[in-house]
């Protein structure tokens, strides 16, 4: 029985794997540009960003993907429902991703770029040998919470009829008359996808904290 | 801070005129990129004035303000239940028992990991089969399974708050307090709690933020809370887009007063401990 759960909801597990996947690149390419956009020294571009990440963070999901789905094809944009999802997604995680890497550039303590600076090192040196790779390590965890979260957040395609792990875990509690059977296979197709995204962070972090 | 450049130092003359031109050319997109949307929407006949006259009525506000009540009313509820199961969990994954111990772990390990609109659908379909096995005549309504959903999850991830919160206080605390005789129950009760609570406060009320994002799930059982108000709005209105449009700002300008508060009591408690309570991974459970 919960074999045959687990093989129905299979091809929801593609879904769901794919948009995450798909949606990751996507918020990372937003978060960045967003986060140098946030650090930058032109205010136009601070508050741009700004108000994207503080109009975002506070919409919720399930809003976000409808309005993209069903409202944005009466602008004459055209995409599969699949695709809003993934859009709606990278658009919604973005902001989340900005915040998490500006948080990383912000622990780096503001001595090490003096230090580097007072022994010679050029912009571009102190950057690349001394701020980023530090940035990066405590950038890690909380991006991959990000990571994870989105992972979790995929869900709301479900609300615009793709069909992905709960979508069709949905369909199989109707069908199956067997809930709780059904509620631990789709526990447990997520969990394949977060907890070693879990257990990996887990680990990175305990990697920065042994450095530091 | 506009005239410093990466490293906090002020901008020489060179540097504050690049500045400057930057500036009128980010300027210069933001304007362009917003007229295009704007051009989009009158080309497409999207700001006609039949789109959001009907929403904008005083029956179409009074129609999405009574949706907001409902969000208001399940996202109070869910708190409230997250916030008490929270603690208890909190208290458990504390707890010098063993078992106690393991159960909290499992539970927050596992809700955690699951997405808020399963956990919805699983409190709505899942407990009504349940009862019907039973041979119950009670059924969960979409708002209980709403609520139940919502605190599922969101008692997981206050647990994690509360025991971030106790486990940053200093352990001195619980040492002055076994030492004049309290016992375990009482130094939780009395002196741990009460301290961590202030230190928690800014990250319990963002989590309210999400938990009332999340209510938005609800429109799938069809409970009649803002966000499917304004699907619905926007079907008679042939206007989607301008409904879900109406619906988004509310949610906005709510969801920005409540952050609002947070980040000023995060201030406050930053200043009064000099460091802000570090919950591993709260930033994206807060997603």
């Amino acid at each position: 029985m919960f074999l045959d759960y687990l093989n129905t909801l299979s091809e929801g597990f593609l879904t769901t794997l794919s948009l995450t996947g798909l949606s990751a690149v996507g918020a990372l390419v937003i978060g960045t540009l967003l986060a140098a956009m946030r650090v930058s020294p032109v205010p136009p571009l601070r508050w741009a960003a700004t108000t994207y990440v503080e109009t975002v963070r506070n919409t919720p999901l399930p809003v976000i993907a409808p309005l993209f789905a069903l409202g944005l094809p009466s602008l004459g944009f055209d995409l599969s429902f699949y695709q809003w999802g993934a859009v709606a997604l990278s658009v919604y995680t973005g902001a989340f991703v900005c915040e998490a890497l500006r948080s990383g550039i912000n622990a780096v303590a503001v001595g090490q770029g003096e230090a580097a600076r007072a022994l010679g090192l050029r912009f571009t040196q102190t950057m690349t040998l001394v701020v980023l790779p530090q940035a990066f390590r405590s950038v890690v965890p909380p991006l991959g919470n990000v990571l994870i979260a989105l992972t979790k957040n995929t869900s709301v395609v479900a609300t615009i009829s793709v069909a992905d792990i709960t979508l069709l875990s949905n369909g199989l509690i109707t069908s199956s008359a067997d809930p709780i059977g059904v509620i631990g296979a789709s526990a447990v197709a997520y969990l394949v996808i977060t907890l070693p995204l879990g257990l990996l962070v887990d680990r990175l972090e305990g990697r920065v904290l042994v450095t530091r | 801070m506009s005239t410093v450049n990466a490293f906090g130092d002020p901008l020489g003359p060179r540097g504050r005129r690049r500045v400057l031109i930057a500036s009128a050319i980010a300027v210069v997109l933001v304007v362009l990129v917003l007229a295009l949307a704007v051009q989009r929407f009158s080309d497409r006949g999207q700001l006609d004035a039949d789109k959001w006259a009907g929403l904008l009525s005083a029956e179409g506000r009074s129609f999405l303000l009574g949706g907001l009540v409902s969000t208001i009313k399940v996202a109070v509820l869910a708190i409230v239940v997250s916030m008490v199961a929270g603690t208890v969990i909190a208290l458990g994954r504390l707890s010098p028992v063993r078992p106690v111990r393991w159960l909290a772990t499992t539970y927050v390990q596992l809700f955690r990991a699951l997405p808020s609109l399963l956990l919805i659908i699983f409190s709505f379909y899942g407990v009504n089969q349940v009862l019907i096995d039973n041979g119950s005549a009670a059924r969960v309504s979409p708002a209980t399974a709403i609520v139940l959903g919502l605190s599922l999850y969101n008692s997981a991830v206050v647990a994690e708050i509360v025991r971030a919160g106790v486990v940053s206080l200093p352990r001195g605390q619980t040492e002055a307090a076994q030492a004049i005789g309290l016992s375990r129950g009482q130094t939780s009760r009395l002196v741990l709690l009460p301290q961590a609570v202030l230190r928690m406060l800014p990250a319990l009320v963002s989590q309210t933020v999400t938990i009332l994002k999340d209510t938005a799930y609800g429109s799938v059982l069809s409970y009649d809370e803002l966000l499917r108000r304004g699907i619905l709005a926007g079907e008679s209105e042939r206007a989607p887009l301008q409904g879900l449009l109406v619906v988004a700002v509310i949610y906005i300008v709510v969801c920005f007063a409540i952050s609002t508060v947070a980040r000023l009591l995060e201030r406050r408690v930053t200043r009064r401990f000099g460091g802000r309570v570090q919950v591993t991974g709260t930033e994206a459970l807060t997603t």
